[in-house]
């Protein structure tokens, strides 16, 4: 009887463990479904399509080089905008169609941008660039996001990328050192009574929603940083890390504080029974002994850095253009949650920001198996 | 000559009196053995010799106490100073989480110590000195780990051994081991009193008996004897004492 009910709640166990398991894979298996048919997707607005003449020898253009076009950029090409107004003093709707061949096998070097329902299919002379879809090489390397420019949308995801990066390292690059700093301060230093009402400060801070911290960063932070190096708008990549960092110390601090006092007393009396001084033991004994719990510290706070949306959406002037540390910039967490309600569902755009999602969990799971393998040395080392 | 002299010692745990009235001296090159039943004060006693309690807060200690005539509880005494000339080995053998080698040359790299050559002899010479160094040779960069309970006992004796302190104070360095291991040790404490002096708590009389030069006998606190080991094993003063020895209480 003991035996059954012991079996039960064991298997009771292994299902839960098993579904929740099984959901996370689900989950992400949806964002990559939904993110990947992107790269099947035109890479003009929807409902439209490109033509041109059918001796030009021309099969692909990338989104870049058509806005390029369409904005005169390039030389060498005569880009053409349907304008229903301007057709119609002249034309029946019906005639469309045939009016936009004429114009297309007359001009050599055209570049047409058409509704589907008036593209002049087969007809001689004019070519449809049908294979024109979003490519990888344009996504990832492109430098500009402007998903609702006509008639190409701009999806180069590098600038947001790069500003995920940018702000989220600068911000562990400050948390880390004062995070553990504060931890060593807490687990080795401080007196009890200090330590037993610090250390729950810190927790509840933890706690605290992350649209507070953006109205103090908005509020506080983002006239210093504009004072302080003299900038025309405070709301930089910078002031960003600077919340991002306030707002993963908490989480640096209370684990990595937990790993060091879990280092047995045993371990720091052998240190000092040698002769070495309170410095040494921490950092040849105590550092050394806690270093996967700092490490799952330091992880846990760019986890929180990287996802976090609100604060950066609210401090870092949201503009999605190369990145620079005293200049605004755009994350992708704050792409995607500035931009998913209004694109539309199942179109190009909405795809982009899936495959954002996809980008973001690569990303967070690169720098986790990272801290994992760093680690794993440091603790071999000390060996 | 003395190299230890506790005057009147009295250690509290916050209210609680652990050591009463202590009063002692043990000679340079001599080995001392504390016996007594469990929680009468011999941990306590051993660790304020090399300031360990100082670890433990909300703690108080009055009288006096000498090593090499410094009052070691001096205002200006030098603890990490102290603590490479009382080296200590613990209950429990307490390895660091690294290599055999770096776990006895750990007490020279920490005191600014860098010659390669140099550490390296050393950590040969305080293995050999600890009778482990045949068993480990081959291995010294394994993990401390990977050794026995008896085997990292002895390294945490290399370990002390290496920074060549003037006392050793073994705190049961063999209450965890099998007969064959506890007469390694017993025979590394009978070759090690030429170079130090040895201060041993232990629960096991013949040991005291086999290896000791002196023993002082706790009880609750007190120390009620302090003589010849000889005499106090055939002939003692106490009937306390007497009783202890005999096995009627502790
Ligand atoms: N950190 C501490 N805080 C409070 N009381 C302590 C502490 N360490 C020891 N004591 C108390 O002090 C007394 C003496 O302890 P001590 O460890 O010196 O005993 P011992 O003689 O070494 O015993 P054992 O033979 O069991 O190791 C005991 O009653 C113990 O409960
Ligand atoms: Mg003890």
């Amino acid at each position: 009887m003991r035996r059954a009910i012991e079996r039960g709640i064991e298997m009771i166990f292994a299902a839960s463990g098993m579904v929740t398991t099984v959901v996370i894979l689900l989950i992400v298996a949806f964002l990559f479904k939904e993110g990947f048919g992107l790269f099947k997707s035109p890479a003009v607005e929807k409902g439209y399509a490109l033509c041109v003449n059918a001796d030009n020898p021309v099969e692909f253009i990338s989104a870049a080089d058509i806005k390029k076009i369409f904005n005169e950029e390039i030389e060498g090409w005569v880009p053409y905008r349907f304008d229903g107004d301007e057709l119609s003093e002249k034309y029946e709707e019906e005639q469309f169609a045939g009016r936009l061949g004429e114009i297309i096998a007359e001009t050599p070097k055209i570049l047409a941008f058409i509704p589907e329902e008036y593209l002049p299919r087969n007809v001689k002379g004019v070519k449809i660039l049908s294979g024109n879809t979003v490519i990888p090489k344009d996504f990832f390397l492109g430098k500009e996001w402007i998903p609702t420019a006509t008639p190409a949308p701009q999806f180069g995801v590098l600038p947001l990328i790069l500003g995920t990066l940018l702000v989220s390292l600068v911000a562990i690059f400050i948390a880390t050192p004062l995070g553990i700093g504060v931890a060593i301060y807490l687990s080795e230093l401080a007196q009890g009574r200090v330590r037993d009402i610090l250390k729950p400060a810190i927790e509840l801070l933890a706690g605290i929603p992350s649209v507070v911290y953006g109205f103090f960063g908005l509020v506080v932070l983002v006239p210093i940083v504009q004072r302080t190096f003299n900038l025309s708008v405070g709301e930089t990549a910078f002031t960003g890390s600077i919340i991002l960092a306030i707002m993963a110390l908490p989480t640096i601090i209370t684990v990595a504080e937990d790993a060091m006092r879990s280092t047995p007393r045993a371990m720091r009396e052998a240190s000092l029974a040698l002769g070495a001084t309170h410095w040494q033991t921490i950092y040849k004994v105590v550092i050394p002994y806690s270093i996967s719990g700092i490490s799952a510290a330091i992880v846990l706070g760019i986890g929180r850095a990287i996802g976090e949306t609100m604060v950066v959406l609210m401090v870092t002037g949201n503009a999605a253009k190369m990145p620079s540390l005293f200049d605004a910039v755009r994350t992708i967490p704050a792409t995607i949650a500035a931009e998913l309600g209004e694109a539309p569902f199942g179109g190009v755009h909405y795809q982009a920001l899936f495959v954002l999602g996809c980008v973001l969990f690569v990303i967070t799971l690169f720098i986790s198996i990272t801290a994992e393998l760093i680690s794993k040395r440091q603790h071999n080392k000390g060996l | 000559m003395n190299i230890i002299e506790a005057q009147d010692i009295n250690f509290y745990y916050g209210d609680f009196h652990a050591l009463k009235n202590v009063s002692l001296n043990v000679a340079k090159n001599s080995v001392t053995a504390f016996i007594g039943p469990s929680g009468c004060g011999k941990s306590t006693f051993l660790r304020l010799l090399n300031r360990m309690n100082d670890l433990i807060p909300d703690t108080k200690l009055t009288g006096k106490c000498l090593i090499n005539q410094e009052d070691i509880y001096a205002k200006k005494a030098d603890v990490d100073a102290l603590r490479k000339k009382v080296g200590m080995v613990f209950q429990k053998p307490n390895p660091f989480p690294k290599s055999i080698f770096e776990n006895v040359a750990y007490g020279l790299r920490v005191n600014g110590i860098k010659g390669k050559d140099f550490i390296q002899n050393r950590v040969e010479e305080s293995l050999k000195g600890a009778a482990l160094w045949e068993e480990v040779k081959d291995k010294l960069g394994r993990s401390a780990y990977d050794l026995s309970g008896g085997q990292q006992q002895r390294l945490c004796i290399a370990r002390a051994l290496a920074i060549k302190p003037d006392i050793l104070l073994m705190d049961e360095p063999a209450s965890a081991l099998d007969p064959i291991s506890t007469s390694k040790i017993e025979d590394l404490i009978y070759t090690l009193k030429t170079e130090y002096t040895i201060v041993i708590v232990t629960h096991n009389m013949q040991q005291a008996a086999r290896v000791s030069d002196t023993t002082g006998f706790f009880m609750l606190g007190e120390l009620i004897e302090f003589s010849d080991t000889k005499k106090m094993f055939l002939n003692p003063d106490k009937e306390q004492t007497q009783n202890y020895i005999t096995g009627r209480f502790g």
